[in-house]
């Protein structure tokens, strides 16, 4: 069931503000409000109108499955492996590794009021990446069952 | 009491979800409560962490330094997702059931089964 | 009866409740030693102005560890339960 040629016009132009409004809520995670789940869950309500205004049967070419489930399964991979890389270096697991060390993310930040660098916060961006891609796919998978389920109880 | 207003009100959301989940038979009505308890203890941990005249938890270039804590609002950020999750969960497992029993209603799906 | 039962129960409820509450002084927290430190140097240790991030990432890692889990394992839950749906199977062939 599409909806009107009104609604999808609209979702098309809306949707990648939507999609860029929740990634910069996800990478400045760690200098303004917000962070992986917040920003995950923009960007998941911007997918959630592709589906509601198209047909989930279709999907769309802004919506893939099993690149939802990659980003599921990834996501959570990336933030495990970000724990453990700091093992394999030799410190405790998830041990924050990168802060300070001038690499990248690795700006040093001295305590007070400061206006804030994006290239600080040690290994915390990694993890707001992590975390924002798996709420991402997490709520459009739902999403997309629960609508599935819904469209064959009316068939039936 | 009217300073305390927050945690009157966290006592109050608490006795609703509470008597939603005793008094109602209606499925989705239970998950309701649910989500109407898990409200209320969101909002406990925040008015617990909460300081007078306290900003957010971030380092910007304003000179105030007096933090509300940070602790409590991490732990609901959290709290809030797993939510969304459960109750997603548990909006399937009333799908399933109405497609099972044909009813929603708890007294009859009790019925059905014995 | 028993729903007469209950209501007293839930009054009963609501006035321990009441009584335990009305000790709490909203806006003055009882115990912040633990925040107080993360405060200070948090951003130092972490790199991080915002230490909401800080606290949720670094110190309670294993916190959000936990969480991303329970995520997964949920949205697992129900992809399990209607995954004949979406493929379009009937459900006669289980």
């Amino acid at each position: 069931m599409r909806m009107s040629k009104i609604v999808r016009t609209a979702t098309d132009i809306l949707y990648p503000f939507i999609i860029i409004f929740g990634f910069y809520i996800i990478l400045h995670g760690h200098l303004t409000p917000g962070g992986g789940f917040q920003g995950g869950a923009v960007v998941a309500t911007g997918t959630a109108l592709v589906l509601v205004a198209y047909s989930w049967k279709e999907l769309p070419g802004l919506v893939s499955k099993n690149l939802l489930w990659f980003q599921e399964s990834g996501g959570l991979l990336l933030f495990i492996g970000a724990g453990l890389a700091a093992m394999i270096i030799g410190f405790p697991f998830f041990y924050n590794w990168l802060a300070g060390s001038g690499s990248i993310f690795g700006t040093p930040v001295a305590f007070g009021p400061n206006p804030g660098d994006l290239n600080t916060g040690g290994f915390l961006p990694i993890m707001n990446i992590a975390v924002g891609v798996e709420v991402w796919g997490g709520l459009v998978m739902v999403l997309l069952y629960l609508l599935s389920a819904l469209e064959r109880e009316e068939r039936a | 009491m009217f300073l305390n207003l927050p945690y009157v009100t966290v006592v109050l959301l608490t006795c609703l979800g509470i008597a939603a989940i005793l008094f109602k038979r209606n499925l989705l009505k239970i998950l309701l409560g649910i989500n109407i308890l898990e409200s209320a203890v969101n909002l406990l941990i925040i008015a617990i962490g909460y300081r007078e005249g306290g900003v957010a938890p971030i380092y910007t270039l304003a000179p105030s330094t007096n933090m509300v804590l940070p602790t409590p609002q991490a732990l609901v950020l959290t709290s809030i997702v797993i939510g969304v999750a459960t109750s997603a969960l548990l909006l399937s497992f009333s799908i399933i059931i109405y497609r099972k029993y044909g009813t929603v209603n708890v007294n009859l799906i009790r019925e059905l089964r014995e | 009866m028993k729903q007469i039962i209950a209501l007293i129960t839930i009054l009963v409820f609501a006035g321990s409740l009441l009584m335990i509450v009305t000790n709490f002084q909203f806006g003055v927290p009882i115990k912040s030693d633990m925040d107080d430190y993360f405060l200070k140097f948090g951003q130092v240790q972490t790199g991080t102005n915002n230490q909401c991030t800080s606290v949720t990432f670094d110190f309670r890692g294993f916190d959000t560890l936990g969480e991303s889990t329970v995520l997964f394992t949920a949205v697992m839950g129900v992809a399990l339960m209607f995954r004949r749906f979406i493929r379009g199977e009937d459900d006669a062939d289980e």
